[in-house]
């Protein structure tokens, strides 16, 4: 036994794997299709099977210098070169340098006379013949179940597909044969039967009027492979597959912090603004200024020279530009300078998971360091709470795997509680502004405020948040007499204030006069009664010496006396 | 790889048959007899029967949208006729080749 897990190791599952160059389906597949094999991809009329043959070929001849074969049993050369002229690829060029060879097969029933046996051997010269001309290491045979129908003697055509598969392998060719989708079955005829190393289901549905094509590998022997359905998108780059599907918690969290475009905020978000690939939600009513904040960001990411992604999904660029305008802001440098990219879409125009696909796509070939969506509210028009969850979660995880930072801004409805988010993704953000606007003295003022921030110290106050036509400020607001006060209103009362206070100044002044006049009568009694005590300590002298003189005098008086009266000495 | 016929007049050859074949395989070989047999009857004197071996010359098979092994082309008279298989159903081979007028004459 551990001899065999030892040989195991040895042995590893080393299933070489052919790159297909499509966006996302070599993530799920891991590394490709399996290389010198077939694999069937299935799907109903439309869901862009043949597309993503003639991507797998157009991506292996130019990308991957493998050159291709394509046998196509439906459409004709011009109709496929025409097809995907609008992807930017030039078949006839294609075919001119050797690169890709496209045979096609034109099978009408009604001209073809069956008279007994026979078998396929022209598709297998034609095949083998095209592979050897541009030494193909690639096939796509579109749709070859069009046989079953142009042929009547299915059990011929069985045996010789099965001939065919087997023949491709020999060849060592990765081969791709696509199929149309069965009621019961992954394909009408059973091709599944002969093809089974990979499957690939394609697949288009419409749910609420938005359809969502999606792609899911039904099997993969020998490989790992992701199983879920994986929303894919058809755009003028080609096919995209969008490979996250799980929410994953373990991407790189940077330290790196960056502003958010107004000096005031930052000072609010422990003085250096947010953390880079943080998320940041900015909720508030409409005319809050949730567009201005994500605006003064975007052009701050631009203005380091990063590049920043603006998904609007209320205005046109153009709007955008204008308005922001209006409050001194101009960012039409940072879009000449390829800086930044708005992108401007109905929410309802696709379902969310293709929302997500696009925006995928977007993230991949414009590389932004910060994404702008605004606002995220009229995503929830496109989808059921749960999905708009789920769209969420992985649209804020794969930015943070990938250490993008994201502002988004969500329009509240007036009357709901001030942190009530509908989609409840606040929990999803690291940085909660809340934008607010209050109502008085026939105004509206707007006041912003921090609900949380992640990972750093913050300012707990509310400010003022004011558009002019300098830019965005940020005051402090009147607080005091237990009321916040702003716009005009902060005005009056400061003013009514200053007012106050000289009032109080005055009557301070007027009474320490009074207090000073007090003062001096009391020094002049008291100097009067120094004056008199002074006048009586005299009188007291005065009688004192008086009585010491009335003494002296008695005594001499009776000495005199007795000296008369010759008294004896005592 | 011309196997013609017969030596008469080659105006009158207005049947051009051509036989897709892909080496010596024994369903080629039958259907070579049977094609033969059947013209014998049905055309004599004004076919002529053209054999193409596919492993020779591959790029006819795409030219001229040769699927089946072996398979036969009416070339002429025009419309361009296929009829696949070893040609053993004698009924269908006369349907496919348009011969059932032919017959009647």
């Amino acid at each position: 036994m551990i001899q065999l897990d030892s040989s195991m190791q040895f042995h590893p599952t080393q299933l070489i794997k052919c790159p297909t160059g499509i966006q996302g389906l070599d993530e799920i597949t891991e590394g490709g299709l399996p290389q010198g094999r077939p694999t069937l991809i299935c799907g109903s009329a439309g869901c862009g099977k043949t597309l993503l043959g003639m991507e797998f070929l157009v991506r292996g001849a130019t990308q991957y210098g493998e050159p291709g074969v394509f046998i196509s049993f439906e459409e004709t050369v011009e109709e496929l070169t025409q097809n995907v002229a609008s992807l930017g690829w030039d078949l006839n060029q294609l075919i001119a340098e050797k690169k890709i060879e496209i045979d096609c097969f034109y099978i009408d029933p009604t001209e073809i006379q069956e008279t007994g046996e026979y078998d396929l051997e022209g598709i297998f010269i034609r095949l083998g013949n095209a592979i050897d001309s541009i030494g193909a290491k690639r096939v796509v045979l579109d749709t070859i179940e069009v046989l079953f129908y142009g042929l009547s003697n299915v059990a011929i055509v069985r045996a010789e597909l099965r001939r065919l598969f087997r023949w491709l392998k020999t060849k060592g060719v990765t081969a791709i044969i696509t199929g149309e989708r069965g009621e019961s079955s992954l394909t009408r005829q059973g091709l599944e039967e002969y093809v089974s190393d990979c499957v690939i289901r394609l697949d288009q549905r419409t749910h609420d009027e938005l359809s969502t094509r999606r792609l899911q590998i039904v099997k993969y022997r020998g490989s790992h492979h992701g199983s879920n359905e994986y929303p894919f998108l058809i755009d003028k780059d080609g096919l995209s597959v969008l490979p996250i599907t799980s929410v994953g918690l373990n991407h790189e969290i940077s330290i790196d912090r960056i502003p958010s475009g107004i000096p005031r905020l930052d000072t609010m978000l422990g003085g250096q603004g947010f953390f880079r690939g943080s998320s940041i939600l900015v909720t508030g009513m409409a005319g809050t200024g949730k567009s201005t904040i994500a605006a003064h960001f975007a052009a701050s990411t631009c203005q380091r020279g990063e590049r920043c992604l603006y998904i609007a999904f209320e205005e046109a660029p153009q709007q955008i530009l204008r308005n922001m305008r209006s409050v001194g802001l101009d960012l039409a440098p940072y879009i000449q300078q390829d800086l930044l990219h708005i992108q401007a879409l109905r929410p309802t125009i696709q379902s969310l998971e293709m929302h997500l696909v696009q925006i995928h796509r977007w993230l991949n070939t414009f590389q932004p360091t910060a994404v702008v969506i605004d606002p995220i509210s009229n995503l929830t028009s496109s989808g059921s709470l749960l999905q708009t969850k789920s769209f969420f979660a992985r649209l804020i995880d794969s930015l943070k795997a990938q250490q993008i930072t994201v502002l988004m801004t969500n329009l509240i409805a007036a009357g709901m509680p001030l942190e009530h988010t509908e989609i409840g993704i606040s929990s999803l953000m690291d940085t909660w502004l809340e934008v607010r606007t209050i109502e008085g003295n026939g105004e509206r003022n707007r006041l912003l405020q921090l609900l949380k921030s992640r990972g750093m110290s913050h300012s707990n106050q509310v400010r003022e948040f004011r558009l002019t036509s300098q830019g965005v400020d940020l005051i402090d607001v009147y607080l005091g007499q237990n009321q916040v006060l702003t716009g005009t209103a902060r005005t009056i009362q400061e003013a009514a204030d200053e007012q106050a206070r000289l009032q109080r100044q005055q009557q301070a002044a007027a009474r320490r006069r009074e207090l000073e006049q007090q003062r001096q009568i009391t020094q002049a009694q008291l100097a009067a009664l120094q004056i008199q005590i002074e006048a009586e300590n005299v009188e007291i002298e005065h009688l004192l010496q008086e009585e010491s003189l009335y003494e002296a005098g008695v005594l001499q008086d009776r000495e005199t006396i007795a000296q008369l009266r010759q008294a004896d000495q005592p | 790889m011309n196997q013609p016929n017969q030596p008469n007049s080659a105006t009158d050859e207005k049947w051009q048959l051509r036989l897709y074949v892909a080496g010596q395989t024994p369903k080629s070989v039958t259907a070579f007899a049977n094609l033969k047999k059947l013209c014998e009857e049905h055309l004599q004197g004004q076919y002529h029967i053209e054999i193409v071996d596919l492993l020779q010359h591959p790029e006819l098979a795409k030219q001229d949208q040769i699927l089946a092994i072996p398979t036969l082309v009416r070339r002429l008279p025009p419309p361009l006729r296929q009829i696949i298989g070893d040609l053993s159903n004698r009924e269908k081979v006369l349907v496919g080749l348009d011969l059932r007028p032919l017959d009647e004459e």
